[in-house]
C-alpha cells in the first residue's frame, strides 16, 4: 500500500468513520444502529489505518491493548445488565433518565467488546502474515 | 430476590472469566479470583436449590419482557440440581487445574475460559427459551474450542478440528430445527411450545423433532454420531478433559430430556422405538470400544459413551420411574466421571504417561489413591451401595416393568463389561509392578499434592454420600421426572404473568393433581 493518495486519504476516512460509528452507537437504542454494527464500523476504520500504516501504528493509537478493550466492554455490558437489579427490576431491564438509559451503557459495552475482539484477531493475523 | 438468584449462576462465572483474563500476567492473583468465583457460584447454587425446594419453581423474565415474548430463566428442581452439580464440578476443576495447568503459558486464560464454559453450561440448564438454549450451546462450543487449542500441538489441533466440525453440524441442525419450529408455531418459549406443538400436523412434528433428536444426539455422543468424542478427548490436558467429560455430553442429554418431555412428547413424536435402539447400541459400542483401548483417557472417554446409553435408555422408556432413573444417573455420572479423569490425570502427572503399559506400582506407592480410585470405578460399574448401582437399578427396573427385556439384558451385560475395563485399569496401573524401563515417579510438593487430592477425595466422598443417602436424591429425581411428564405447573408458572415467584408443590401428589 505505497500509494500516497490512499495513505493520505485513509487518515481522513478513518476519522470520519469513527465519528459515524459513534453516531450509530448513540442512536442505536431506538433507531437502526447500535453497539454491534457501530463497533464493526470502528474496526473497519482501524483496519484501513492498519493497511495504510503498520500494525504498530494502530496499536500505538489505541493506547490500550485490544484485549483490554474487549474485557472492559464485557464488564460494562454485564454492569448495565446488573444495574436494574438494584432497582428491583429483572436483569437487563431498561432504566431511563430522560433520553439516556442503561441500554446505552449496554451498547457502549458491546461497542468496546466488538472493537477489542475483532481488532485482536485482525492485528494478530496481519502480524503473522507479514 | 429471585431476579438476583436466577441470573447469578451465569453472571458470576462471566465476571470471573473477565477478571481472570485481566489478571493475565499475575498467576497467583488469577488463581485467587478463579477460586473466589467458583466458591461464590457454589453458594449461589445452594441458595437457588434451597429456594426452589422450599418455594417451588422460580421464573424471571429478562428486561421485564413477559413470556412468551421475552427470554425467561426458569429454575425448577431439575435445573437447580444440575446447576448445583455444575458448581461442585466447577470448584473441583478449578482447584485441580491450579496444580495441573500451573506450568502452561496461558494459565490465566485457561481459568478464564473454564469459567466462561461454566457460564454456558449453567445458562443451558436455566433457560426456558429454546433459542436461548442454542445461544448457550454456542457459548459452550466457542469456549471449549478455545480450551482445546490454547498452546496446542499438532495432534491437539487435529483433535480440535474434528471436535469443532461435528459439533458445528450439531448446532447448525439444532438452529435449523429452531427455525422450522418457529415458522410452524410462532413461539420459542418452551412452556408456550408445549400446547402449540400438540396442534401441529404429524409430519411437521416428526420432521422437526427428528432434527432436534439428531442435533442433540451428536452433542450427547449417542450411537452413530459419537466419533468426535474419542477422537478428541484424550489429547486434552487432564483438568480440561475432566471438565468436558463431566459436563458437555450431559448438557446434550439434559436438552434431549427437556425437549422430549416439555416441548415434544416422545411417544407422540414417534421416535421412541428408534431411541430405544440408539440407547442400547450406544451402551454396547461404548463399552466394546473401551475394552480394546490401553490408554486411561481413551478407556474413560469410551465409557462416557456407554454411560450416555443408560441415560438415553431412561428417556427412551419414558415412564416416570425411567426418567427418574435417567436424572439420577446424570447426577451420579457427572461426579463419578469427573473423578475418574482427575485420578487418571494425577497418575499421568506422577508417571508422565497414561498408557497402561507404561504404568504400574501405584498401589504400593500410593495405597490411598488406589482406594480413592476404587470408589468411583466401582460406582461406575454399579456395585452396591455406591451411587452407580442405584442409577442402573432404576433404569433396569423400569425397562423390566415395560417388558423391554433385550434392553435390560444389554444394560446388565454392559455393566459387566464396565467392570472388566475398570479392573484392567486397576490391574495395570495399580497392581502390577512398575515396568523396568519406566521413569521414576515425579515427586510433587506437599501443596501440589493437596491441590490434586482434595478434589479427588471430595468427589469420592460425594459419590459415597449419594450411595448411602439415596432417598432424598431419589425423591428429588422423582419429583423432577413428575414435573417433566406433567408440565402443567411449569407452564402455568412461566406463562402465568408476574415475574416474581410462583409456587409449585414439591410432593408428587400435588403435581399429579395439578393443584397450582
Amino acid at each position: 500500500m505505497s500509494s500516497i493518495i490512499f495513505r493520505t486519504s485513509a487518515h481522513i476516512v478513518t476519522v470520519l468513520m469513527l465519528v459515524f460509528s459513534v453516531y450509530l452507537l448513540l442512536r442505536g437504542h431506538n433507531n437502526p444502529g447500535g453497539g454491534f454494527i457501530a463497533g464493526l464500523i470502528a474496526v473497519i476504520a482501524f483496519a484501513l489505518l492498519m493497511l495504510a500504516e503498520t500494525t504498530d501504528y494502530v496499536r500505538q493509537r489505541l493506547v490500550y491493548s485490544p484485549a483490554a478493550f474487549a474485557g472492559s466492554g464485557i464488564l460494562i455490558a454485564l454492569l448495565a445488565g446488573l444495574l436494574p437489579l438494584f432497582f428491583g427490576q429483572p436483569f437487563l431491564s431498561g432504566l431511563w433518565w430522560g433520553k439516556i438509559g442503561s441500554p446505552l451503557l449496554f451498547d457502549i459495552g458491546i461497542y468496546l467488546a466488538v472493537i477489542g475482539s475483532v481488532l485482536m484477531v485482525l492485528l494478530n493475523v496481519e502480524e503473522e502474515l507479514s | 430476590m429471585m431476579q438476583w438468584l436466577l441470573v447469578m449462576p451465569i453472571f458470576i462465572p462471566l465476571l470471573t472469566a473477565t477478571a481472570c483474563a485481566f489478571s493475565f500476567r499475575k498467576q497467583s492473583l488469577s488463581s485467587v479470583i478463579s477460586w473466589t468465583g467458583a466458591i461464590a457460584n457454589l453458594l449461589v447454587a445452594i441458595l437457588l436449590i434451597q429456594t426452589v425446594i422450599s418455594n417451588g419453581l422460580q421464573v424471571t423474565a429478562f428486561g421485564d419482557w413477559k413470556a412468551p415474548f421475552g427470554i425467561v430463566f426458569v429454575a425448577d428442581l431439575l435445573s437447580s440440581s444440575m446447576v448445583l452439580i455444575t458448581a461442585i464440578i466447577g470448584i473441583a476443576i478449578v482447584l485441580y487445574s491450579t496444580a495441573d495447568l500451573r506450568s502452561k503459558p496461558f494459565y490465566a486464560i485457561y481459568h478464564s475460559l473454564i469459567h466462561a464454559l461454566l457460564a454456558g453450561v449453567m445458562g443451558s440448564f436455566l433457560t426456558g427459551d429454546i433459542f436461548n438454549l442454542y445461544v448457550f450451546f454456542e457459548v459452550m462450543l466457542i469456549t471449549s474450542f478455545g480450551l482445546m487449542v490454547l498452546g496446542a500441538n499438532k495432534a491437539q489441533i487435529d483433535a480440535a478440528v474434528k471436535y469443532v466440525v461435528l459439533n458445528l453440524i450439531s448446532t447448525m441442525v439444532f438452529l435449523l430445527a429452531i427455525g422450522l419450529l418457529y415458522g410452524a408455531t410462532g413461539t420459542l418459549n418452551m412452556a408456550d411450545l408445549h400446547a402449540k406443538v400438540a396442534e401441529l400436523p404429524d409430519t411437521t412434528m416428526m420432521l422437526i423433532s427428528g432434527l432436534f433428536l439428531f442435533g442433540f444426539a451428536i452433542k450427547a455422543s449417542a450411537f452413530p454420531v459419537f466419533s468426535w468424542l474419542p477422537a478428541s478427548y484424550h489429547h486434552l490436558p487432564s483438568a480440561i478433559v475432566a471438565l468436558y467429560a463431566a459436563l458437555l455430553t450431559k448438557v446434550g442429554v439434559y436438552a434431549l430430556i427437556r425437549v422430549f418431555t416439555i416441548v415434544f412428547d416422545l411417544v407422540d413424536s414417534g421416535y421412541q422405538p428408534l431411541l430405544i435402539v440408539i440407547a442400547g447400541l450406544t451402551m454396547l459400542t461404548g463399552v466394546l470400544g473401551a475394552a480394546s483401548q490401553f490408554n486411561i483417557k481413551r478407556i474413560l472417554s469410551f465409557h462416557i459413551i456407554s454411560q450416555i446409553g443408560y441415560m438415553l435408555m431412561g428417556l427412551a422408556i419414558y415412564t416416570p420411574l425411567a426418567i427418574t432413573g435417567a436424572i439420577f444417573y446424570i447426577i451420579h455420572h457427572i461426579i463419578v466421571k469427573a473423578n475418574l479423569f482427575l485420578i487418571g490425570g494425577f497418575l499421568k502427572r506422577k508417571q508422565g504417561s497414561d498408557n497402561l503399559r507404561e504404568l504400574g506400582g501405584a498401589y504400593s506407592a500410593m495405597p490411598w489413591l488406589a482406594l480413592l480410585f476404587l470408589i468411583p470405578a466401582f460406582s461406575l460399574a454399579g456395585f452396591p451401595p455406591l451411587s452407580g448401582f442405584w442409577g442402573k437399578f432404576l433404569v433396569i427396573k423400569a425397562s423390566l416393568q415395560t417388558e423391554e427385556y433385550l434392553l435390560a439384558a444389554t444394560a446388565l451385560f454392559v455393566g459387566l463389561m464396565t467392570i472388566y475395563s475398570m479392573t484392567k485399569i486397576w490391574a495395570e496401573a495399580f497392581w502390577k509392578p512398575l515396568p523396568e524401563n519406566a521413569p521414576a515417579p515425579v515427586t510433587l510438593s506437599w501443596k501440589e499434592n493437596c491441590l490434586y487430592i482434595t478434589p479427588i477425595a471430595a468427589l469420592a466422598v460425594i459419590t459415597i454420600l449419594i450411595g448411602f443417602m439415596v432417598e432424598p436424591i431419589y425423591q428429588l429425581a422423582e419429583t423432577s421426572a413428575m414435573n417433566l411428564l406433567n408440565p402443567q405447573p411449569y407452564i402455568n408458572a412461566v406463562l402465568g404473568g408476574d415475574s416474581i415467584s410462583h409456587t409449585a408443590p414439591l410432593s408428587a401428589n400435588g403435581i399429579a393433581g395439578g393443584s397450582h
